[in-house]
């Protein structure tokens, strides 16, 4: 999928506003299948830790299945600086084959 | 120049009995949380252990092992003076020399054994459990007693609540021996040393963790050893009736029974949950399930077994045993 006005093969293109909105939702699915947190609780403002209460141990199973749907790697030193919703998608977006 | 003769052992080898020990002192989440802060529901949450049990100060790892594989010698219904190898797998004996395994052995009674140590850490029951297999298998041995012993609580320092939590005191033992139709497996071990930073002795005193990076290895690296040691005994998943993987942390345990689910082993797979009233006891935890386990009922003889261990170096191994 490629956003209007995007040079194919020449240098990354910008994510837009929809790639951003599909990653959270896949996002979503996967902190409720891991943390049990409703999907419509995971918003972009919200943290991992204080607001949806999500230990490091589940964030590490939050970041091995992002790997696999999204196809980036999310080392854990990367990890320990995604603190909101919005650093993951942000993280996910930037770095997504 | 004279040709070598060498010995072969019969083709397969079987698990002859289990036993195992634990200190008598309890000590409970609310216990650990008089002396730092945690508290019941965190311990819960985040590794699944209820209670666990300290050895006393006097109650050495070589006191256990005695014990332990006194206890399956009984349950095998061997003598001691029919056991000529004794394995001690353990990582936290007081000081490298002596080992173990000679002075548990003759306190045992089996006198003047093949006797040794094997540090392969949270790994290393599996490991020994190869070994004693294969020495009888190549005719270096008759009988093997494989004891798993640890005393953690010496290197655990215990105002350190991501560990002191998590780690106890025991020992586990089998006895191994030839047999007619196999009863243990091809063992799968391996090693990933390039994590070795991953646990170690901090300050050669106490025992320290990278919690995330050896939850994220063991949730993901650790069914596919597992797997393969089911190929290596020509095993299908779908005909595992027990997981024994090492009691690390519930939430480990459990993350490797769903991936041996999603590649065909049953819903009712029975997995050992021991760690909620045993905790992390290391090299003892296998075998300290399986015993808990028969004693419990939830095992039964001829169930097929699947048994994987993992930790430090980081190592690991796993192998398929028939319940004796």
């Amino acid at each position: 999928m490629l956003a209007g006005g995007a040079k194919p093969g020449k240098r990354e293109r910008e994510p837009t506003v929809a790639d951003k909105e599909e990653i959270l939702a896949g996002l979503a699915e996967i902190v409720e299948e891991v943390a049990g947190v409703a999907q419509d609780d995971v918003s972009l403002e919200k943290s991992f830790v204080d607001d949806l209460d999500i230990d490091s141990l589940s964030m590490v199973e939050i970041a091995v299945q992002a790997e696999d749907k999204f196809g980036v790697k999310i080392p854990d030193d990367e990890l320990a600086n995604l603190k909101t919703v919005g650093d993951a998608v942000n993280y996910v977006s930037a770095n997504a084959k | 120049m004279s040709r070598l003769r060498i010995k072969q052992g019969p083709a397969a080898t079987r698990v002859l009995g289990v036993g195992s020990t634990q200190p008598e002192r309890v000590v409970t989440n609310d216990d650990l949380s008089q002396v730092m802060e945690t508290d019941d529901q965190w311990i819960r949450d985040r590794v699944g252990i209820i209670e666990r049990r300290f050895a006393d100060k006097d109650e050495l790892l070589v006191d256990m092992a005695v014990v332990a594989g006194s206890r399956a010698l009984e349950d095998a219904g061997v003598q001691p003076s029919e056991v000529d190898t004794v394995i001690v797998p353990n990582c936290t004996m007081p000081s490298p020399i002596p080992n173990a395994a000679a002075q548990v052995a003759d306190r045992i009674g089996v006198k003047g054994a093949g006797a040794f140590d094997i540090n392969a850490a949270c790994a290393g029951f599996c490991y020994g459990l190869g070994v004693a297999s294969d020495l009888i298998r190549s005719g270096s041995a008759g009988k093997v007693l494989v004891i798993g012993a640890e005393k953690l609580t010496d290197v655990v320092d215990p105002t350190d609540r991501a560990n002191a939590i998590i780690f106890a005191d025991g020992a586990g033992a089998m006895v191994v021996g030839p047999s007619d139709e196999p009863g243990i497996g091809p063992v799968a071990w391996g090693s990933a040393g390039d994590l070795v930073d991953a646990i170690y002795m901090r300050d050669h005193r106490y025992i320290y963790q990278e919690g995330q990076s050896v939850f994220r290895w063991a949730t993901t690296q650790i069914a596919p050893i597992a797997l393969r040691a089911l190929e290596l005994a020509g095993v299908e998943p779908s005909d595992v009736d027990v997981l024994i993987p090492h009691q690390a942390n519930l939430r480990i345990v459990e993350a490797i029974a769903k991936r041996l689910r999603a590649k065909g082993a049953r819903d009712d797979l029975v997995v050992a949950d021991d760690i909620k009233y045993s905790g992390n006891t290391s090299s003892a935890s296998i075998p300290m399930a399986l015993d808990h386990m028969r004693k419990a009922g939830t095992v039964s003889s001829g169930d097929v077994i699947l048994m994987v261990g993992f930790g430090a170096g980081l190592s690991y191994a796993g192998q398929v045993i028939i319940c004796p």
